[in-house]
């Protein structure tokens, strides 16, 4: 791009980078996962460490997001609040679609989940809040790596496992698949973590348009999918796919995103 | 009467902050809210009152918002249903149908003298067998005494016949079903439990208590079942039936469907009411309950409650962010303490203004105990919200001593169900599995189910209770030794809490 500077957009790229929450790199993950060579990488390090913007752990000399980026307003959404502020909506969408719904967020590689809805038929069911999906082949990690480079970035350095058949673990493949969630705006998962299980995710936004979760839709294929004629699973429901997607408006325009 | 065809229930939350209208359709999903806040009015320290006159006008404003947004019109409404900030006093003269005073909030203490001298040589516990209730300022019946007392020739009027008396319910119904061109004044058994007027036993106005306290009985309206017609709507909603009124924790205890005696309910805001379905029996308490009507269906057997109250717990949240500064946001609390494993050793006991059930000690404040150099914010953010656990705990021991059942399992809303950690440890102290329904506002719910019942819109109470769904569970983890170990040390610190000060009389038990 003309005009641009490239020491800012590095900075902009590691602040990013260590934007995911609560989290520490060393100098060598920033080094890497940028493309930067080390010299390079921890200039701009010291730099942003004397503007308060970034803070190097003493004892384990990794880097963090400074208070500084606190005072200008960019701290990360506690997920407690998103939680509060998502109960309505995701009780409705449970209730209206039947199925179990969850909200994720990103943390260490994968998808802690932070909000759980039971499936409203009363059958014995365990609540998950505190568990882990994974980002490459869950609904909610597929959206998180869509559209938040940070998920990303995590996603190269995380172990893909092929939970099923149908799990991708190939990084290309990912990433086209990633382009299309960000073009369609919404995620599926059929069978790719859990046989016989799919799900449908779509993003929550906070106030100024970031990635701060992903909502998603759980169940059995048979209920999720529509069956094609020869029996098999086809596409998931798209009454369904509006469902989510309107639960994450809804969560989004709590949370002050602005109308899409 | 007209019989519509209606397919939704309309209800009518009276709150203390706001009235809301809530439009539910026959599987008790929410179709349209509009809510509006009315003033509180603070005439000097200790003193709540509401204009009744706005709150009418509030409530007239959000039935029309409600059906505006559902898109409805009042032929979609088959009936109406009521519940209500409970114990709020309203006199207001039959004829103009001006309130002749402010409304007096359940809040509102101006009657602590008056309920002390009430208990004359008894003390608070002299109208407790007939009502269930101990003398105390938040109780309807001193409040109409002091009206009567303190507002001019009031007194005279009312014995002319020209007074009516109200708590929300009945003032609502009263405008509702046509004011003062033939305006129905009833009220229903619970709302009637608040007044400590009422005989639990008959469910009828008690005409000696009346007399001492000086309370003319032209005055009190007529006591209806909870879910009955008492009459048809004018306005807005011309002909439809007026066809339930509930207090809102009752409405709640109905809401969540609580039917079977054994089964309770405890709902999580500033405060917190635990009511228990003790079924046809009235169960004395002498562990500081209260005894209280549940719910009344048209000529069925009444059901009666026994009602906890924990007079601080999230408003203990509120003072961890705004007393002392060490979290921005209520939802904060959880992930502060998330940050330990436990609360290293610190208890904190809300007594703020004395402690509640069970003790009733007005001589105890709070306390922060066990405090060494090794605790943090995060082990104080943890004692926060085990405080309210524990305090539940204490509840429904005193619960189970009265009644002889024990619980098997806990329904709860309110807003501090979304903290998860806390129904965590709920679950973990109370050593039973914590039930979160759908439907977070299981108040207006259950005005809705009462109202519908009463029109055949919801045949049984089966049909209700197949309406509600388990969105989240709860199942203790906590091992008994630690369990039993922690407790002791809960009730160590409360013992803390008791003499700090020294000159006031301890009243109670």
């Amino acid at each position: 791009m003309a005009g641009s500077i490239q020491s800012l957009e590095r900075a902009a790229a590691i602040l990013r980078l260590l934007a995911g929450g609560e989290r520490r790199l060393a100098l060598s993950d920033v080094a890497n996962a940028l493309g930067l060579a080390k010299g390079t990488a921890h200039g701009i390090l010291r730099t942003l460490q004397q503007e308060g913007f970034v803070e190097q752990d003493k004892d384990s000399g990794k880097y963090q997001l400074g208070a500084e980026l606190l005072r200008l307003g960019q701290s990360y959404l506690d997920v407690h609040e998103l939680r509060a502020r998502a109960l309505v909506w995701a009780d409705d969408l449970a209730r209206a679609s039947g199925e179990t719904v969850y909200l994720g967020v990103l943390h260490q590689r994968g998808v802690l989940i932070v909000h759980h809805v039971f499936r409203p038929d009363d059958t014995r069911q365990v609540l998950e809040v505190g568990s882990m999906q994974p980002l490459h082949s869950a609904a909610l990690g597929k959206v998180l790596t869509a559209f938040d480079p940070v998920a990303r970035a995590e996603l190269m350095e995380s172990e893909r496992e092929a939970f099923t058949p149908h799990t991708v673990t190939g990084l290309d493949a990912i990433d086209a698949e990633a382009a299309v969630v960000r073009e369609r705006g919404w995620a599926q998962a059929v069978e790719e973590t859990w046989t016989g299980v799919a799900s449908i995710a779509a993003l929550i936004q906070d106030r100024r348009r970031n990635p701060v979760g992903a909502v998603a839709l759980n169940g059995p294929v048979e209920r999720v999918c529509t069956t094609e004629p020869n029996g098999t699973a086809g596409p998931v429901r798209p009454e369904l796919v509006v469902s989510v997607r309107e639960a994450a408006r809804a969560i989004s325009r709590d949370l002050g995103a602005p109308r899409f | 009467m007209t019989t519509s065809n209606g397919q939704y229930i309309a209800a009518i939350d009276q709150g203390t902050t706001s009235s809301r209208c809530i439009v539910f359709g026959a599987d008790g999903r929410i179709v349209a809210v509009d809510q509006q806040e009315h003033s509180q009015i603070f005439p000097q320290p200790g003193w709540v009152e509401h204009d009744a006159e706005e709150i009418w006008t509030r409530v007239q404003s959000v039935v029309s918002g409600a059906l505006a947004k559902a898109g409805l019109t009042r032929d979609d409404i088959r009936a109406i249903g009521i519940t209500n900030q409970r114990e709020t006093t309203v006199l207001w003269d039959r004829n103009t149908g001006k309130p002749v005073h402010n409304a007096l909030v359940w809040q509102d203490t101006r009657t602590e003298d008056l309920c002390k001298e009430l208990g004359r040589n008894v003390g608070q516990d002299r109208f407790r067998r007939e009502t269930g209730l101990p003398l105390a300022s938040y109780f309807a019946g001193p409040k109409i005494r002091w009206l009567l007392d303190n507002v001019e020739g009031l007194r005279e009027r009312a014995e002319r016949g020209e007074i009516l008396f109200g708590t929300m319910d009945t003032w609502v119904i009263w405008n509702l079903t046509g004011g003062v061109d033939g305006g129905k004044h009833v009220t229903d058994v619970t709302n009637a439990s608040r007044t400590m007027l009422m005989n639990l036993h008959t469910l009828q106005w008690d005409e000696k208590i009346a007399e001492s306290m000086d309370v003319p009985m032209s005055v009190l309206p007529e006591i209806r079942s909870s879910a009955e017609i008492y009459g048809e709507a004018v306005g807005e909603l011309a002909g439809v039936p007026v066809a339930s009124a509930l207090g809102d924790q009752q409405a709640a205890l109905f809401g969540q469907t609580c039917f079977d005696v054994g089964e309770a309910k405890s709902t999580y805001g500033t405060g917190t009411f635990l009511l228990l379905n003790t079924g046809e029996k009235v169960v004395n308490s002498y562990h500081g309950l209260l005894t209280t009507v549940g719910y009344r269906i048209g000529k069925e057997a009444p059901v009666y409650a026994l009602e906890g109250s924990i007079a601080v717990t999230g408003s203990l949240v509120q003072w961890l962010r705004d007393q002392l500064g060490i979290i921005s946001t209520a939802a904060e609390i959880e992930t502060l303490a998330s940050t330990v494993e436990d609360n290293g050793g610190a208890y904190i006991v809300p007594a703020f203004s004395g402690l509640f059930a069970p003790y009733w000690r007005s001589d105890a404040r709070g306390v922060i105990t066990g405090l060494t150099r090794y605790v943090t914010k995060g082990h104080l953010a943890r004692a926060v919200l085990e405080a309210t656990a524990w305090q539940t705990r204490e509840v429904v021991d005193a619960m189970e001593k009265d009644s002889g059942v024990t619980l098997s399992a806990l329904k709860v809303d309110g807003g501090m169900t979304s903290n998860n950690l806390l129904m965590q440890n709920i679950a973990d102290v109370l050593d039973v599995p914590v039930e979160r329904p759908f439907v977070a506002e299981t108040t207006a719910l259950g005005a809705a189910y009462a109202a519908g019942l009463a029109v055949g819109f919801w045949p049984d109470l089966d049909t209700l209770r197949a309406n509600w769904h388990r969105a989240a569970e709860w199942t203790p983890r906590m091992d008994e030794a630690t369990r039993d170990r922690e407790y002791k040390n809960w009730l160590k610190a409360v013992e803390r809490t008791m003499g700090w000060i020294e000159e006031d009389q301890t009243t109670g038990q």
